[in-house]
């Protein structure tokens, strides 16, 4: 067995388990790693199994078979790149939305309290008038009238 | 307040939400109604208010799983004992809740009730198109299998949970197509369930969360999901306990 074959073997076969464990341990999403997976799994039984790699080399017209694997690695990189894009230009539009929300939001929270403060201060001192007021009037009725 | 809330998940259900509105009004009047809109572009907020149910507008689409999570964070929040979900687009009957309440108080022990369309073999009513039927068994029998109960409708989202159910799922929920995963929730952290018999109505407006192009989609993720979730150790909820992962809101 070529020891390019044994090291392929090794890292995809490695690379499925870390995925399937990050999975396992919920860092990882299963709509992300079902891409990885698909991935992962192309490249175990392209590395496992030499025949296909083989037809798939001369299929491509790759005379080295092992350039073949990384010419799908490649492939695959590309594939998982583009859709992670997709997924951070979706992540920085969510983003944006909650930014914009959350400001307007917090502009109606101060508002609502500012008309709250008013509104209570107001309260006061319509209540101290109307204790200033009673207090004058008890202090009339005490003084007596000459 | 009441004790008990009903939770209302509505993707653009416009047609449909005040008439689901009214007939949880109608037929379960002790239970409060949380309308959560999962970003609708529509009129279903305007039309679930003056329907008389509170609203939580959320700012964009997060999905069926991050919308029920949502009933149940507020549901945690306002110290509810019970919430039942029961979808905005008219397929489920709200003359259900009164059942599902019955049963999930007949027994301490239970923590949460499923209304299943396949629990009677010969039921009537809309149980969904064939190739789904076939999906659907495929769950139940797998469902069926891991919980050692046996599971006839392991897909429907009309479900109520007890106060322990309501802190687990606000906790941790699933994503995408929650409701096979939260069964088997529910069982990891030694928590009962059962179903009940249940006809449901065609869908009155509205399109289906699970469109044509993604049942493969569903098929691959639910079953990663239910094989890796094997693998997981089995935590019990307490309360107080620290949330499970932070991760769960990515």
């Amino acid at each position: 067995m070529a020891t390019q074959r044994i090291i392929a073997i090794v890292i995809s076969g490695g690379l499925l388990l870390l995925i399937l464990e990050l999975v396992r341990r919920k860092r990882l999403m299963e709509r992300y790693a079902l891409l990885w997976l698909f991935s992962t799994l192309l490249l175990l039984v392209l590395s496992l199994w030499s025949g296909l790699l083989n037809s798939l080399a001369s299929a491509l017209g790759v005379s080295y078979p092992p350039s073949a694997l990384f010419a799908v690695a490649f492939g695959v990189v590309l594939v998982l790149l583009v859709h992670f894009s997709l997924a951070v230009s979706h992540l920085s539009d969510q983003n944006k939305v909650l930014a914009q929300r959350l400001g307007i939001l917090q502009r109606q929270v101060q508002e609502q309290n500012e008309n709250l403060a008013k509104l209570g201060h107001q309260v006061e001192t319509q209540a101290e008038d109307s204790g200033a007021d009673g207090r004058a009037r008890d202090r009339e009725q005490l003084t007596p009238t000459s | 307040m009441n004790r008990y809330l009903a939770i209302v998940p509505a993707h653009n259900e416009a047609d449909a939400i005040s008439a689901t509105v009214d007939e949880i009004h109608r037929f379960a009047p002790s239970f409060d109604v949380l309308v959560v809109d999962d970003g609708s572009t529509d009129d279903t907020t305007p039309r679930a208010e003056s329907a008389g149910a509170t609203v939580v507008r959320l700012p964009f689409n997060l999905g069926i799983g991050g919308a029920v999570q949502t009933g149940y964070l507020y549901a945690q929040e306002h110290d509810y004992e019970v919430a039942v979900q029961i979808d905005g687009d008219g397929q489920h009957d709200p003359r259900y809740i009164h059942d599902l309440l019955h049963r999930l108080q007949a027994d301490s022990d239970l923590n949460m009730v499923t209304g299943s369309r396949f629990l009677e073999p010969d039921g009537e009513g809309h149980r969904s198109s064939a190739p789904r039927r076939m999906g659907i068994r495929i769950f139940a029998g797998l469902v069926s299998l891991i919980t050692g109960r046996r599971v006839t409708d392991p897909t429907s989202g009309l479900r109520m949970t007890s106060r322990i159910g309501i802190e687990l799922f606000a906790r941790d929920y699933p994503h995408d197509y929650p409701e096979v995963e939260a069964i088997l929730m529910m069982h990891a952290h030694r928590l009962n369930s059962c179903e009940i018999p249940v006809v449901m109505r065609p869908r009155t407006s509205g399109v289906s969360a699970i469109s044509s192009t993604q049942p493969v989609y569903y098929m691959v993720k639910v079953l990663l999901a239910v094989f890796i979730g094997l693998f997981r150790a089995n935590p019990v909820v307490e309360q107080g306990d620290a949330p499970i992962n932070a991760e769960h809101a990515i």
